[in-house]
């Protein structure tokens, strides 16, 4: 745009990938100590961020190869910051080309400061061609991957943190792989025995060969209307659409195959939208409250997701306990029969009779200012830094077991 | 437990924040910026051009010599040795103004907020061009004011379309507080309106009682001779000018103007000065300095050569890769080219295989207050090298046979979408687009 703009983005937005050139923040540190955060000795003006060494050059490998402190339990998250600088090297990636650049950025940015807090100094790095070189370089003990979109979710970019035996926070590359993409999650999970909404998912090219108006009528005669519209791999409701009648669906589809090549279609459920998170810190994976989502505008998109006010968010959600305790355990086994690593988020609809319908999971769950998880995070009296730091922790000690696929 | 919404401020706010959402649109500009991307989407000058060594050896004296001056509050109209130049500046355009007549303003944009909330009471109605530029938009979108467009052809704002509206806003009862035009190589169409229509639209301005207001940063950068008179040079009382020396100098010094008639100027001197109490002091002695020490007009003309030859560029690749159904504009001068899709393709909608192509525009729809523009996209030449601008147009090419093949498998017929929303001022990339 022309010099005269709308809101000024956060300065440094666009270039911020780079803390680790940036000097101490002694604001930050003002901050941290009148919150009752962290502290040092009184005077000790010139001990600002000793962790911060943690990060010079010399670090990483060696310790790495020395043994990794022990994961932390969940009461001990609970009890607060109650150690002293952490010894850990961490990366949090974040950026990349993905439509989602700018949510993931923001998680990037989130992650790393919630992790300050807890005196871990990440160093956020985007998924550009510098960022093999500095991984090698100054290869960190573990990385928190909250690259959103295909590169941080398909496995892709897993993959080669495995080959270069970096060991990350999340779902291994093999299980993204089909958590990522929407029917094949659902396939998996259907198979596992939990309900989830009948679906077609097509190419572009079976409407263009067979005739989009003959095939349209057959999903319209099998799924009905309403119907939703989205694109089978992808995240933040980018080309999410939900029309209420099949006359819309042509432009519909138009619209979600500019996201990608193939689309989902699967009817409209009604019912009270919740999104779980689940965490695994060291005793199996548990299910955070479920945030239960009702946006003003009615529809879940893009602008309700990330815009403060227009969502009415309720954690724990609404619902009666045994309805609670059956969407936590669809999350619980949402997780476990596609192998999922340390976090996951399903997002499912509780219908009018109590029924859970599955809808989708999430690798790289958004960490941003509005997103669901840190919420559930927050509900359980966790604190989003120390459990990403178990996690780190817990990444690193599993280095050795991880092999390439 | 009752629910949060993360927002406890959203019972306080103003009405006129309505509408200022997070974008979709704006967030796919995020990837813009990554250097895989081609991005034809900013609207930045090509400030690498300047002598930089030359300008940081004149700011650094600008302390040395006169530093307590500099950075001390200033005069809120502005610095009156400015003001003087300005008026040289203006003259190069035909513009005979008084520097107690200027008022200077934290660029433009700033010129447009004064004159807006001098002029405009929510619901007025304000004529713009259409497509027009979408930073005036926001402001007028703030005042809650109401925007009629009027469509432009090759030769920029039609007279009879002018006409025709004020008699149909007459017949209704309502009046337009002012017209908003951007006469030269116009953001976003790159059109410029023809010489032969400029007295005739001052003319018809008179008839109706019409102000215009009217936004000029352009104008010495055309790239065929001598720059056209500008409509104030037309009508002193009819006409409120706004300049700038974001492109003809440094954007990000913040420096641009308004001359307006005696009685509206004191009233934009006090509401400047209640925003920001005087434009900075230190900018606008660097501009001084700038054009009292440095060939300033030879640097204009590296400009326009340097953007006539991207703007040769985009057009050649345009006419020898662009599938058949698209048309573009032939802009003279400043930064952009206004491209319509063929029937049935919506640029907002193809906007996300664009990024995934790895070449970024503006779709057409943020610069229209009322939803129009879905075929259409702005194009900049501005910011990319050449050879850079051809790979961007042949992605987006690329892109638009895809769409084409998409649309023809799934609505053969015409167009049978309609908009969803309108768009809002979220809808455009932030300022540092490159």
């Amino acid at each position: 745009m022309s010099e005269r703009g709308g809101p000024q983005r956060e300065p440094g937005a666009t270039t911020a990938l780079r803390p680790e050139e940036r000097g101490p923040d002694r604001q930050q540190e003002r901050e941290q100590r009148e919150r009752g955060g962290p502290q040092r000795e009184p005077g000790a003006t010139t001990a600002l961020r000793p962790e911060a060494a943690a990060n010079g050059p010399a670090s990483g490998r060696g310790r790495a190869g020395g043994g990794v402190p022990p994961a932390r339990t969940a009461s001990a998250m609970r009890s607060g910051r109650t150690q002293p600088s952490e010894d850990i090297s961490v990366v949090v990636l974040a950026g990349g080309l993905d439509l989602e650049r700018d949510v993931s950025l923001r998680s990037g940015r989130r992650v790393s400061d919630a992790l300050r807090m807890t005196r871990v100094q990440a160093r956020l790095l985007d998924a550009d061609g510098a960022l093999l070189a500095r991984l090698v370089d100054d290869r960190p003990d573990a990385v928190f991957v909250a690259l959103h979109g295909k590169a941080g979710e398909d496995g892709a970019l897993r993959t080669v943190l495995e080959l270069l035996d970096v060991p990350y926070v999340g779902t291994s590359a093999t299980a993204c792989r089909v958590a990522w993409d929407k029917p094949s999650a659902k396939a998996a999970v259907r198979a596992a025995g939990l309900a989830t909404p009948d679906w077609v998912a097509l190419p572009h090219s079976t409407f263009r060969e067979l005739g989009a108006v003959a095939v349209l009528d057959r999903i319209v005669a099998r799924l009905g209307a309403p119907l939703m519209v989205k694109p089978a791999q992808g995240g933040s409701a980018l080309g999410a659409q939900q029309i209420q009648d099949a006359d819309e669906l042509p432009a519909a589809m138009v619209s979600c195959f500019s996201y990608g090549e193939t689309v989902l279609i699967e009817p409209f459920v009604a019912g009270v939208e919740v999104a779980v998170t689940v965490v695994d810190v060291g005793s199996g994976p548990q299910a955070l409250p479920a945030v239960e989502i009702v946006p003003f505008s009615g529809v879940f998109d893009y602008a309700s997701r990330y815009t403060a006010g227009m969502t009415t968010y309720h954690t724990p959600a609404r619902l009666p306990a045994a309805a609670a305790a059956e969407v936590a355990e669809v999350a619980v086994r949402a997780h476990t029969v596609l192998g999922l690593r340390d976090l996951s988020r399903t997002d499912a609809i509780v219908t009018p009779d109590g029924a859970i319908e599955f809808l989708e999971v999430n690798v790289a769950p958004g960490m941003t200012e509005t997103s669901l998880l840190p919420m559930a995070v927050e509900a359980a009296g966790l604190d989003l830094g120390e459990v990403c730091l178990t996690m780190l922790r817990r990444a690193a000690a599993r280095r050795r077991a991880t092999t390439l696929d | 437990m009752s629910g949060n919404t993360l927002d406890p401020y959203a019972d306080r706010y103003a009405q006129r924040t309505r509408g200022m959402t997070a974008s979709e649109i704006r967030a796919l500009f995020a990837v813009a910026n990554r250097p895989e991307v081609v991005s034809l989407a900013g609207g930045m000058p090509y400030t690498t051009a300047l002598p930089l060594d030359a300008v940081g050896a004149m700011m650094g004296q600008l302390v040395a010599h006169n530093g307590s001056a500099a950075l001390q509050y200033g005069s809120g109209q502005g610095d009156p040795r400015l003001r003087e130049q300005i008026c040289e500046v203006m003259a190069l355009e035909g513009i005979s103004g008084s520097p107690d007549d200027v008022v200077v303003t934290v660029g433009s944009q700033q010129g447009l907020d004064i004159v807006s909330r001098v002029f405009l009471d929510p619901g007025d109605v304000v004529l713009a061009e259409g497509p027009s530029y979408v930073g005036a938009l926001g402001t007028f979108a703030a005042a809650q004011a109401e925007v009629v467009h009027l469509p432009m052809d090759s030769d920029g704002l039609v007279p009879a379309v002018l006409e025709e509206t004020l008699d149909r806003l007459t017949a209704a009862g309502r009046r337009a507080k002012f017209l908003y035009t951007v006469p030269n190589f116009h953001n976003p169409a790159g059109v410029t309106l023809a010489l032969a229509r400029r007295p005739e639209i001052v003319t018809m301005a008179e008839r109706h009682d019409l102000l215009v207001l009217e936004d000029n940063p352009y104008g010495l950068l055309g790239f065929d001779g001598e720059a056209l008179p500008a409509l104030r040079s037309l009508s002193d009382s009819r006409v409120i000018y706004l300049g700038s020396f974001s492109k003809t100098f440094a954007p990000g010094l913040r420096v641009g103007w308004v001359l307006a008639p005696h009685a509206v100027r004191e009233k934009l001197v006090l509401v400047s000065e209640s925003q920001v109490l005087c434009p900075p002091t230190f900018n606008q002695l660097a501009v001084t300095e700038y054009l009292q020490t440095q060939p300033w007009m030879e640097q204009v003309k590296v400009f326009r050569e340097l953007y006539r030859e991207r703007r040769d560029a985009m057009l050649d690749a345009l006419s020898s890769l662009m599938p058949a159904g698209c048309t573009w504009t032939h802009p003279h001068g400043g930064f952009y080219v206004w491209l319509t899709l063929p029937e049935g393709i919506d640029a907002k909608v193809m906007q996300p295989r664009a990024v995934h192509a790895r070449v970024a525009y503006v779709p057409g729809i943020g610069f229209y207050a009322d939803g129009s523009g879905r075929r259409d996209m702005r194009l900049s030449y501005c910011y990319p090298e050449p050879n850079r601008i051809r790979e961007g147009i042949r992605r987006l090419a690329g892109v638009v046979e895809e769409e084409l093949d998409l649309c023809a498998t799934f609505l053969p017929g015409a167009w049978s979408g309609t908009p969803r929303r309108t768009a809002t001022s979220a809808d455009a990339p932030a300022p540092d687009l490159t």
